[in-house]
């Protein structure tokens, strides 16, 4: 991955250290789809965490004056079927989603780098012990298992719900971190600072986990989205966020039957939920091409 | 190739039989059929539930080893998957159901691969031109959406032109038309069009992952050494580029296709749901608010075996498509 | 010069605003072998490429490539394919990228033969056998049906070499064809190249960074340096009388096998970034610079098809300077006595297992890496060790580093045996033993501060803050950087400056030993010739031993005191360098230098070369008897008693006479 810097004449005359920062940072600029992605997310953030503010009703609160009203002027998105105020939900439940979707990322992303790391890095047993859990956990669609599991978990909460998220999410990109570790390992700046009795857990922390964070931050961005993917379809179908809590999946899965007749009880939640995921894989697809060197093509 | 695929053959039994048994494990520790039986009306006595579970082998006061012994035995022994919670036979659901999910699965996603690898590869040759930025906006908006939300709008068209026409143009419910009268070539017909949906439901989202990946390794191999040399002796790049270029590049997709079909399996049990059909998905969702826990262990075993076949098919795939693994 | 076959006239390749080639010209004749010499990013490869309309669709090229006085530059691609391959082939530097990995051989060689000649599938791979069994591939019905990953990398360069003459081209043009290959191996395919050449009377292009291989191939000569040639001439008036600064500065800064030439001149600095320099591009790094050469770029001229690009060219022409006496050579303080044994090797084996599955691995075979390797290096001294790939010589140094206890023989080190090192022990001799790498880049963590990578060691040591912060400076300058260079990233230096910083790190904590693992193969010989500069001086101010590791045969012979030469694991000879370099006993060691090509055209002409047959055995298999068997020179030519001994006995090394320092493991050293 440094074949391009590698081939950059170096200018010993420029400026101490303009770093790797400002180089990704212009390049991500320039990709216009990642800056519209960064400025959604951004707006739909705060839609998320200020929206209830701006309006005055409450999510939870019924009126059974304004049922299934259409969007106006003074409930936005309409009422549902028992007079809630559907934009002071989808807000709410967007941000629970959000959140969700940010929390997995975080939680799978740190598992994945620890694990495929010391297994790339450890080898031998270690390295068998670890990829036969992470082929046993692939084995099952993690539906299956949350899906079970999700009625132990009532009274547990959403954050229980995180967890089970997390833990069936980080094994390919585990697995990816362990190939990459396997190569780093055998680089020489690795092996010269084994050679200089560095330890291991050293080594992992200072040079195996830096560079494998371009994968890692690439990874977790894309994670975000799919994190809320999988809370979505799981809510709909009643394994994931329960009532009371709201979330974009349960919103989704009371507005489907009366989609075809009052499609604001539906069209508002999917099309925020598939703003937010195009958002994020914009921004993911912008990392991508600005953290990975080889991605341009113009030099030779 | 032969012992190569045998040992991963080997390696795949033994993650299959861990697997298996901590599904068991999970299921029966998570679900509670003591308290569906509890919850009927009239109650039944304790000794009375007590016996019930006994006899359907899911009692909770059996040490779970115990439970699996029986079960394994019978699985093995006669190939018996167990009774369901309402004293019904797991095998024959289990054997009503399959053939509606692998229908789906198999046509899903072969189809979403074939699509996939062309439309990348296209995509990846007319880099940056008018085809590889549709493809590109149409994978990304595609991939944003979770497969059951595709299905529900597919859904939601298909009902919107109902009753725009006033007639059924794409069937949304089921898998075939109840009593329909006609010979063979009618009822494939039929088939075919309640396939439809669903199918696409479930291929667009291989379309999408398959491409965008399948337009990356084949950029890659754009600039290989290897394409100009086929260059160099005398082939015009648009040959080479497919002789040589694209041969190459549809290696990785088998990696892919054993992920993919991951998410696919997910996403089937979604669409079964809601377009109604009786396959193993729907099963599954009904077998957890039921407490069924043989039915849930059946449909684990139903998605380990074919996630490991899945996965066994890109490995036979991989090594038939490179040399280098054939060792 | 209507005669001549290609005519390249002021071609340009630009990637969108950096020029990678500025105004190029060539002429090649029939039948002749034009040599394209340059560093990397001279722009070599580039004008070979455009040649053939190769380049990647980001690249602007304009001027003109004329084949018997037809356009190629701007003819549409089906054009072109229809001159690829059948009166321009090409020949490139890495044989294993260069097929394709899914294809057998015989098919991508079938292939060629029937774009451009129509042809029965069974004709065709008929003339495809023949053309392995041309190139000197053993078998070549059965070499048909390998897969291009099946062939060692001189196999693969045969193999490349007969698909590019498949078609008896008009040009071959070869780009850097040797470079990824051993030396023997080298030999052999330069040999194959010259067998093609004089089948087809094709004239070929060699496009290479070594001097020594032009020397010995070319015809005529090219130099080119940021872009453009800057001279020109027949081969033996351009090594003779080179009237461009550049060029002198080039043969100075090779070291040569033969120990002749005088002290390496090291040109100062690095080629300018493209794009950046008005006037002569050399100018920043020329000795001999005026006022003048910045005003304008100066043009190709001269007589007698000598042209060069200076200024001074005339009076360079007249003088003749030797190219000590133009540039500056830095004095190198002479090295002190060596002093008492810091390590000791004896008998040292090393084997892998080769392991099959997935998650129960089973043993199939073993690989005997290091089979019994004898070293042993005094205090202020350096040992040569030389080997080609799968020596051995790698392993025989992390074996080394390991600091355990080795498989079998024993391992001293300041005089501690590594199978009995406590805690403390371990510290101090992971203090003692430093490494440099071979590549620069990838040895220095791109994610870390100068500073950082240099104060690892020290920090491993457990140094205090204040002495970490006080070594610093001092280090970067010791090594000929400034002590500002601590906070700038690694990609941020050049190759040569990498490595000086990767010395520095070694140095930090004040080793005794320094483990160089071929630490200048990476680097261009201009660059390269600074830093074996720098390390020879660091040995006499520190009185630092050496381990070098090299493939590179001239190199060890400039630096090293002593010379060890390993072959398949075990050491077959090893001596003082110059008993080793000018009476070799071993056989392996004689074909090993005549393989050497020399900078120096006539006295390449004047060498008869040892060419050894086939590659070198997979190390998996352990033939009895002498390792060195199957491929020796002298074996084949001895009586069948002899012969046998070869056959059924290990030969020990010895010495060649009692008490002198010259060892060789032959029963028949002197046969
Ligand atoms: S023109 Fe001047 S700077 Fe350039 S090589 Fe000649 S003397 Fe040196
Ligand atoms: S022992 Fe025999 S085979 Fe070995 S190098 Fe000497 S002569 Fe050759």
């Amino acid at each position: 991955m440094t074949a391009v810097l590698d081939t950059a004449p170096a200018e010993p005359k420029s400026p101490a250290a303009p770093g790797r920062g400002r180089l990704v940072l212009t390049r991500l600029l320039a990709a216009r789809g990642a800056t519209a992605g960064a400025v959604i997310v951004l707006l739909l953030f705060l839609l998320a965490f200020a929206g209830p503010y701006l309006t005055p009703w409450d999510y939870a609160t019924p009126n059974y004056t304004a049922i299934r009203q259409p969007p106006s002027a003074e409930h936005w998105f309409g009422t549902n079927g028992i007079g809630q105020d559907v934009f002071a939900q989808t807000v709410r439940g967007l941000q629970k989603s959000l959140v969700i979707g940010l929390l997995v990322a975080l939680l799978s992303t740190l598992l994945a780098g620890l694990v495929g790391a010391c297994a790339g890095y450890f080898g031998g047993w270690a390295d068998r012990a670890l990829m036969f859990l992470v082929d046993l956990l692939l084995i099952f669609p993690s539906f299956l298992i949350i899906a079970i599991v999700s009625p132990k978990l009532k009274g547990a909460g959403w954050l229980a719900f995180v967890l089970l998220l997390a833990l069936f999410n980080w094994m390919i990109t585990a697995r990816v971190v362990r190939s990459m570790t396997l190569s780093l390992r055998e680089r020489e700046f690795v092996r010269a600072a084994r050679y200089m009795g560095v330890a291991p857990f050293r080594i992992i922390l200072r040079h195996i986990l830096p560079n494998v964070s371009s994968f890692l931050i690439i990874d977790a961005t894309v994670t975000v989205g799919g994190a809320v993917m999988s809370e979505t379809a799981l809510s709909y179908f009643g394994f994931g966020v329960r009532p009371p809590d709201v979330s974009l999946g349960t919103l989704l899965a009371a507005g489907t039957d009366q989609a075809p007749v009052f499609p604001w009880l539906f069209y508002f939640a999917a099309g925020l939920l598939v703003l937010f995921v195009l958002a994020i894989n914009l921004i993911g697809d912008g990392l991508r091409d600005a953290l990975d060197p080889t991605s341009d093509r113009s030099t030779p | 190739m032969i012992g190569y695929l045998a040992r991963r053959l080997g390696y795949y039994a033994v993650l299959l039989v861990v697997a298996v048994f901590l599904a068991y494990a999970l299921a029966s520790a998570a679900l509670g059929p003591r308290t569906y039986f509890e919850a009927k009306q009239p109650r039944p006595s304790a000794a009375a539930v007590d016996r019930q579970l006994t006899a359907l082998n899911i009692n909770d006061r059996t040490p779970v080893t115990t439970r699996f012994g029986v079960w394994a035995e019978d699985l093995v022994l006669h190939g018996d998957l167990g009774r369901t919670i309402h004293d019904t036979s797991v095998n024959e659901e289990f054997g009503r159901r399959i053939w509606v999910s692998l229908r789906l699965l198999l046509v899903g996603s072969l189809l979403g691969m074939a699509l996939g690898v062309a439309g990348g590869a296209w995509s990846a040759v007319k880099q940056y031109r008018l085809p590889d930025r549709a493809l590109t906006i149409l994978s990304f908006v595609l991939l944003s959406m979770p497969v059951f939300l595709v299905a529900l709008f597919l859904k939601n068209g298909a009902i919107a032109a109902k009753d725009a026409t006033g007639r059924e143009v794409i069937p949304f419910v089921g898998y075939e038309t109840p009593g329909l009268a006609g010979g063979v070539g009618a009822h494939l017909a039929d088939w075919g069009l309640h396939l439809l949906l669903p199918t696409l439901a479930l291929a667009l989202g291989g379309l999408a992952t398959y491409s965008r990946y399948q337009r990356s390794t084949m950029l890659d191999v754009l600039g290989s050494d290897y394409l100009r040399t086929a260059e160099a002796k005398g082939l015009t790049r648009n040959r080479a580029l497919l002789k040589h270029g694209l041969r190459t590049a549809v290696i990785p997709m088998s990696t892919m296709f054993a992920y993919n079909f991951l998410a696919l399996f997910t996403g089937a049990a979604f669409t079964e749901t809601i377009f109604a059909w009786h396959g193993m998905g729907e099963w599954f969702i009904q077998a957890i608010n039921e407490q069924d826990v043989n039915a849930v262990v059946a449909v684990n075993l139903f998605a380990a075996v074919t996630v490991l076949a899945a996965g066994f098919l890109a490995d036979a795939l991989h090594a038939a498509l490179d040399p280098r693994v054939r060792y | 010069m209507s005669a001549s076959l290609l005519e390249v006239s002021d071609l340009t390749v630009d990637f969108g605003a950096v020029p990678a080639v500025r105004g190029v010209d060539l002429a090649v004749r029939r039948g002749e072998t034009l040599g394209i010499v340059g560093e990397s990013g001279s722009g070599k490869s580039v004008t070979a490429l455009a040649v053939l309309g190769l380049l990647p669709r980001a690249a602007a090229v304009g001027g003109s490539v004329r084949l018997d006085g037809r356009e190629l530059v701007g003819l549409p691609d089906k054009e072109l394919a229809r001159i690829r391959g059948s009166r321009i082939a090409m020949v490139f530097q890495d044989p294993l990228s260069a097929f394709t990995p899914v294809y057998r051989i015989g098919d991508q060689i079938v292939e060629a033969l029937r774009i451009h000649r129509p042809q029965g599938r069974a004709a065709a791979r008929r003339r495809a056998a023949e053309l392995l069994d041309l190139v000197g591939i053993p078998a070549p019905e059965r070499a048909l049906d390998s897969f291009p990953h099946e062939f060692s990398g001189g196999m693969r360069q045969r193999a490349m070499i007969a698909m590019a003459i498949a078609n008896d081209p008009d040009i071959l043009l070869a780009d850097e064809p040797t470079t990824a290959l051993d030396v023997t191996i080298q030999a052999q395919v330069l040999d194959v190249l010259r067998t093609a050449q004089r089948e087809t009377g094709a004239a070929l292009v060699l496009v290479s960074h070594d001097l020594g291989v032009i020397a010995g191939m070319a015809d005529r000569v090219a130099v080119m340096y940021a872009g453009r040639v800057v001279e020109t001439a027949p081969v033996d008036e351009l090594f003779a009388r080179p009237r461009h600064p550049y060029t002198l500065g080039l043969i100075g800064a090779v070291p040569r096998l033969d120990g002749r030439g005088g002290p390496l001149v090291p040109i100062p600095g690095t080629p300018p970034a493209p794009g950046t320099v008005t006037g002569c591009p050399f100018a920043a790094r020329c000795p001999l610079v005026e006022d003048r050469c910045r005003t304008a770029e100066p043009a190709l001229t001269g007589d007698d098809g000598h042209l060069a690009a200076c200024v001074r060219a005339g009076e360079l022409a007249a003088r003749a300077p030797r190219p000590e006496e133009v540039y500056p050579v830095p004095p190198v303080p002479p090295a002190g006595r060596p002093g008492e044994e810091i390590l000791r090797v004896t008998g040292l084996v090393k084997t892998f297992p080769v392991l099959k599955g997935t998650v129960f691995k089973r043993r199939v075979g073993t690989v005997h890496a290091v089979d019994g390797v004898d070293l042993a290096i005094r205090r202020g001294e350096t040992l040569g060790l030389v080997g080609e790939s799968g020596s051995g010589k790698s392993t025989t140094l992390y074996e080394l580093l390991a600091l355990t206890r080795p498989e079998a023989g024993r391992i001293d080190l300041l005089g501690r045996d590594t199978a009995g090192l406590d805690r403390a022990g371990t510290r101090e001799l992971r203090r003692a033993v430093q490494i440099v790498f071979q590549d620069p880049m990838a040895s220095l963590d791109p994610r870390m501060p100068v500073g950082d990578i240099i104060a690892e060691p020290l920090r491993a040591q457990a140094a205090p803050r204040a002495q970490i912060d006080r070594r610093i400076p001092q280090l970067l300058r010791q090594v000929g950087l400034e002590p500002a260079h601590a906070s700038r990233y690694p990609h941020q230096f050049s190759g040569g400056q990498r490595q000086r910083i990767s010395i520095a790190r070694a140095l930090a904590v004040e080793p005794e030993l320094l483990v160089l693992d071929e630490p200048v193969s990476a680097l261009d010989v201009s660059i390269q010739a600074g830093v074996l500069n720098l390390l020879q001086r660091l040995k006499a101010e520190l009185g630092l031993a050496y381990l070098f590791v090299s493939h590179d045969l001239s190199v060890i012979r400039h630096l090293a005191d002593r010379v060890s030469v390993m072959y398949l694991g075990h050491t077959v000879e090893a001596g003082t360098v110059e008993s080793v370099f000018e009476s070799p006993r071993h056989p392996y060691t004689r074909a090993l230098l005549s393989a050497v090509p020399l900078p120096d055209p006539v006295a390449e002409r004047a060498r008869t070369r040892i060419l050894l047959a086939g590659d070198p055995p997979s190390p998996r298999e352990r033939p009895s008897g002498c390792p060195f068997r199957a491929r020796c020179q002298v074996h084949a030519l001895l009586d069948d008693a002899r012969r046998a001994r070869c056959e059924q006995e290990v030969p020990l090394p010895q010495a060649a006479a009692p008490g002198v320092d010259h060892l060789a493991a032959c029963h028949y050293p002197d046969a």
